[in-house]
């Protein structure tokens, strides 16, 4: 009882409505498709965190600038780490109305946890909008430490003692926190947090030894000179920290981001498919998107359709075996 | 020092710019009726309104997301008092006393003292803002999970006082509540959790509200049915009369409580600038020590004016002092906080320690407006207590369907899920069942708060340290929050003797000691 | 079975709600025992532990409340009395189940395909039960509140806060009043 079901009755009425409406008010619109109602906008985490923040700033540009006709409405649904909104995105088949933004959880949920039945290749591709990136972090009042050499004996004298601190169990922080682990014969101890602006705060009020927090976690502190960036994963070195090098360039190739990606409803129409994509790149565009992408120290360009696709299922398969590796999954 | 004051000076100059202070009054006002609707908090206003300061400088618009603030921390009272429904978590401790005042015939006095209170609460605190932040933000950065994980044991400890008078009902109430608080996932080993056979519903967990507006909402609509079926149809929500004398007497019974709304401010607003804690367990916390302050400690719980003042001044200083972490630190020390800073990421400003120095006029405009949007708040509260005094001469059978409306509603919206709206049912219901056989909600509500706070706190401690409890007692600051919450634990046990060697002044010294 | 709870007496319902919680209670702690609810060496207790013995803590209330039942201790365990006074079962009943109703035509219950008739269908019904047969309002009282209460929803929520309620399969009616307020 307790149970949602899905409205297909409803939405296929709105479908002939909408069919209907846009025939008769066939302008000579960019594409086919146009919203007739309020769009849901999913988001993949809790209210207050870096996606969160993300998406509310393009709900902002999307009303500033009028892009879209109708009010585009984020709906935070973080629920097992972002099961309940694959979930409820599988059920919105064929809706056009109902758009999602993702992280990585998008690929390590559903293989997490088979029995969500989720495929993400049957999402519709709209657009990723950025990658963020991210860093190895320690707290400046260690003068000790300077260089990955220098955090790597640091750690291995303090043992299991050396906290790390990182947003949940099995997320990105958690890989990353494996593989150095793996890599430098370490034995930090990953200590999960709720979000990555709590985690940034561990560190700097000193109550964890490092973090890899994406640098606009950490970006607060470390331009009050409390923080400080090691190393980071990425393919060539951020411009905010150029003093800190690539793991690459140390001879680790470890490179690691996040998408930050808009994700459709599986089955939606062409028409809104091409709606979606033409209002995703305006966002893109804007002054304020590229703005927010400069100060974030985001990278990744926008991708759509087939390629963003092909991404997908690149991501997937290395969260697999990055997972199985772990333990995580068999 | 006088530097300070220059730099407020300026900051007014910002606030008071005819543009901004139009932004102010329409903040609070709009702040004011979503706050007053039972579901909807401070943390939706913002998050609601957050596209629209997209079309104002970011002066501008931070002035108008903290005046929604201010507004709805006052509004949230309204709606504990008038329809005894907690807005947000941080106004239930404002039911405590505010509905009892509301049924004896007092809603007047109760909203009086709410808006008296929460002027005073702000005022005090917004004080101590300006003078103090730097060096308390030092303090808030230093706070690891296992000074939260006492400061949680405090704030059960300053509230297990408010049980009824069967003590094992007390305990299953407040244990419920801890249970349900842990539905979901388990952030430490990532696993789901209490979650009945993967119903998508429970993945999110228990929202607070969904237990807060089915208790105190449907669980108080049926109640107030009976009752009003024993009346034959004639029984009021809440009674009240409004004359400029009856206010003139509130006024001055209010100024009476000078001592706990003092109380409550200052205490309000330390316990904000915690991150994490926000302003839920400060007004806890104040109204438990408000009880032990009282004169007449036996009247908390069946109308007492001061039980509506302590919570209420520490609520508004509460959501003063978690802007302090958010603006020095560029953490949130509350759920509305984080919002707001996303909305500064927004307007291209980059919160965290060099704001201060980066944006100035920004900083001490917000800081400035906070003293306007407090005067606008307590103005426009009091001016709208005739028209909520009004609604409450509605007709009983046409103000309830209307109130369960605004509970469907208030059920749906935070997560958007009819499973949400089902589950609000089934606990209206059972705790309408529960009310009858003299089992205490009160407890349940509060633990499902203060659960999913104190139960990851507690085991980051323990993974940190190693599974040594220790860990607790040794550190600087939760050494000293953990000896005085276990001493309050076991005080309602020690009191009696306390009272026979000492008197009064035991307990007196025990508020003065949190 | 109505007749039953409205004669019930109020130790006989003391007796039903605790032993319905100490099944719930052991309900809850044998869902928790899914994760680990001992104590993990240099970790701490387990994903479980802490609903795990909240609930046994839990059940040991309800058990001390049988007790006090058992033995008769206490105002509500020697309470003979009727649990509803002589006609106050029927109010109370019909508003919960009118409400219970109300929320099950919003979306349907997952039952014979029925997608639900809306918060803006189920809404009037359930407001002009309420005035007509629990309130005994006049019809123009009854209608214009049905009326008008939605109306004022629609517009303060919907409009106004963009909270967007569920309307299952009047969905396609909001098109054209979404057209007018958008202009599309």
């Amino acid at each position: 009882m307790l149970q949602r079901r899905g409205r297909t009755l409803g939405v296929s009425l709105g479908m002939v409505g909408a069919t209907a409406l846009v025939a008769g008010a066939s302008s000579a619109a960019l594409a086919e498709f146009k919203p007739q109602k309020p769009i849901e906008f999913v988001v993949m985490a809790g209210k207050g965190g870096g996606a969160d923040k993300a998406a509310r700033l393009m709900q902002s540009v999307i009303a500033k600038e009028k892009f879209a006709p109708v009010p585009v409405v984020p709906v935070n649904k973080p629920g097992g780490s972002g099961a309940e909104a694959l979930v409820y995105l599988k059920g919105k088949k064929g809706d056009n109305h109902t758009i999602m933004f993702t992280l990585n959880s998008f690929y390590t949920t559903p293989l997490r946890q088979k029995g969500l039945g989720v495929d993400v290749t049957s999402f519709t591709p709209v657009m990723r909008m950025a990658e963020d990136t991210f860093c190895l972090w320690v707290n400046s009042d260690r003068k000790d430490i300077n260089s990955v050499d220098d955090f790597v004996k640091a750690a291995k004298a303090k043992g299991k003692k050396w906290i790390m601190a990182g947003t949940g169990k099995a997320s990105e922080d958690n890989l990353l926190t494996d593989f150095l682990n793996k890599a430098y014969g370490l034995e930090m101890k990953y200590v999960p947090y709720k979000g990555g602006g709590k985690v940034a705060k561990e560190l700097a009020g000193n109550n964890a030894d490092s973090t890899v927090n994406n640098p606009s976690e950490q970006l607060g502190f470390f331009e009050a000179g409390k923080t400080k960036p090691l190393a980071c994963f990425t393919d060539e070195r951020i411009g905010l920290f150029k003093d800190a090098p690539t793991f690459k360039e140390i001879g680790k190739d470890f490179v690691y981001y996040m998408q930050r990606t808009v994700v459709g409803a599986p089955g939606m129409s062409d028409d809104a498919k091409a709606y979606y994509k033409d209002l995703f790149t305006k966002v893109f565009n804007s002054p304020d998107w590229q703005t927010y992408r400069k100060k974030k120290a985001l990278q990744g360009d926008a991708l759509s359709g087939e390629d963003l696709m092909a991404y997908w299922k690149k991501e997937r398969d290395v969260h697999e075996s990055m997972l199985k590796k772990m333990g995580e999954i068999k | 020092m006088m530097e300070i004051f220059g730099l407020l000076g300026q900051g007014f100059t910002v606030a008071l710019q005819p543009f901004n202070l139009t932004l102010i009054i329409l903040g609070c006002a709009v702040g004011l009726f979503i706050g007053a609707m039972p579901g909807l908090g401070s943390v939706n206003g913002v998050a609601i309104l957050l596209p629209l300061t997209f079309l104002v400088p970011p002066e501008g618009a931070i002035i108008f997301l903290a005046a929604i603030y201010y507004g709805a921390m006052y509004g949230g009272a309204v709606s504990s008092i008038m329809l005894g429904i907690p807005g947000a978590s941080t106004a239930v401790a404002t039911t405590f006393d505010g509905r009892p005042m509301a049924k004896q015939g007092m809603a007047d006095k109760a909203l009086t003292t709410a808006a008296l209170a929460s002027f005073v609460g702000g005022t005090i605190s917004v004080l101590l803002f300006t003078f103090f932040a730097p060096p308390l933000a030092h303090v808030a950065l230093t706070f690891g999970a296992p000074e939260e994980f006492a400061l949680m044991m405090l704030a059960f400890a300053t509230f297990v006082g408010l049980g009824g008078d069967d003590l094992a009902k007390t305990i299953f109430s407040i244990c419920i509540g801890l249970v349900l608080a842990a539905v979901g996932l388990d952030i430490m080993s990532g696993e789901p959790r209490l979650i009945f056979g993967n119903i998508t519903g429970f993945m999110h967990g228990i929202n607070f509200l969904v237990l807060a507006i089915g208790i105190y909402g449907i669980g108080e609509m049926l109640w107030t049915v009976e009752e009003n079926a024993k009346a034959g149809g004639k029984s009021m929500l809440s009674e009240a009369t409004l004359t400029w004398a009856r206010t003139k007497t509130n006024i001055r019974e209010f100024l009476g409580t000078w001592k706990i709304t003092t109380m409550g401010s200052v205490l309000g607003y330390f316990v904000g600038i915690l991150p994490a804690a926000g302003a839920t367990p400060g007004s806890l916390m104040a109204y438990g020590v408000g009880k032990q302050m009282s004169k007449t400690p036996e009247k908390f719980g069946k109308g007492a004016m001061e039980g509506v003042a302590a919570p209420e001044a520490a609520n508004n200083a509460a959501s003063t002092g978690s802007m302090l972490p958010m603006l020095t630190l560029g953490i949130p020390g509350s759920p509305t906080t984080a919002i707001l800073l996303g909305g500064m990421v927004i307007w291209g400003l980059e919160p965290g320690p060099a704001l201060f120095e980066s944006h100035p006029d920004f900083v001490w405009g917000l800081i400035a407006s906070l003293y306007a949007a407090n005067l606008f708040a307590v103005i426009l509260n009091i001016l709208f207590i005739p028209a909520f005094i009004w609604v409450l001469k509605l007709p009983f059978t046409i103000l309830a369907p209307i109130i369960l409306t605004l509970c469907l509603v208030g059920g749906y919206a935070p997560t958007k899920d009819m499973h949400d709206v089902w589950l609000m049912l089934l606990f209206g219901i059972v705790g309408y069942l529960m009310r009858k056989l003299d089992y205490p909600v009160a407890p349940a509500v509060l633990a499902i708060v203060l659960g999913p706070l104190a139960e990851p706190a507690m085991r980051q401690s323990l993974l940190i340290s190693s599974g040594d409890p220790m860990i607790f007692f040794t550190r600087t600051y939760s050494g000293p929050i953990m000896v005085v919450a276990i001493i309050l634990l076991f005080l309602p046990a020690l009191m009696p003797l306390f009272r026979r060697l000492s008197g009064k002044k035991a307990s007196k010294a025990e508020g003065g000691a949190s | 079975m109505f007749a039953g709870i409205r004669e019930m007496t109020v130790r006989m319902a003391e007796l039903l709600l605790a032993l319905t919680f100490a099944a719930l209670s052991a309900y809850l702690m044998i869902k928790s025992a899914e994760l680990p609810i001992g104590w993990i060496p240099d970790e701490g207790p387990g994903g479980g532990a802490w609903p795990f013995w909240l609930s046994a803590v839990m059940l040991g209330s309800c058990i001390w409340v049988l007790v006090n039942w058992v033995l008769r201790i206490g105002p509500v365990a020697n309470n003979d009395g009727p649990l509803f006074e002589a006609g106050m079962f029927a109010p109370v009943f019909l508003v919960a189940a009118a409400l219970t109703i109300c929320i099950g035509l919003i979306e349907g219950i997952g039952v014979g395909g029925f997608g639900g008739i809306g918060f803006y269908g189920a809404l009037p019904l359930f407001l002009a039960f309420y005035l007509k047969v629990m309130g005994n309002h006049s019809w123009m009282t009854t209608i214009l509140t049905a009326v008008l209460v939605p109306v004022v929803t629609f517009l303060f929520f919907e409009i106004m806060l963009k909270i967007t309620l569920p309307k299952g399969m009047t969905d396609p009616l909001f098109i054209p009043v979404y057209a007018f307020f958008y202009g599309l």
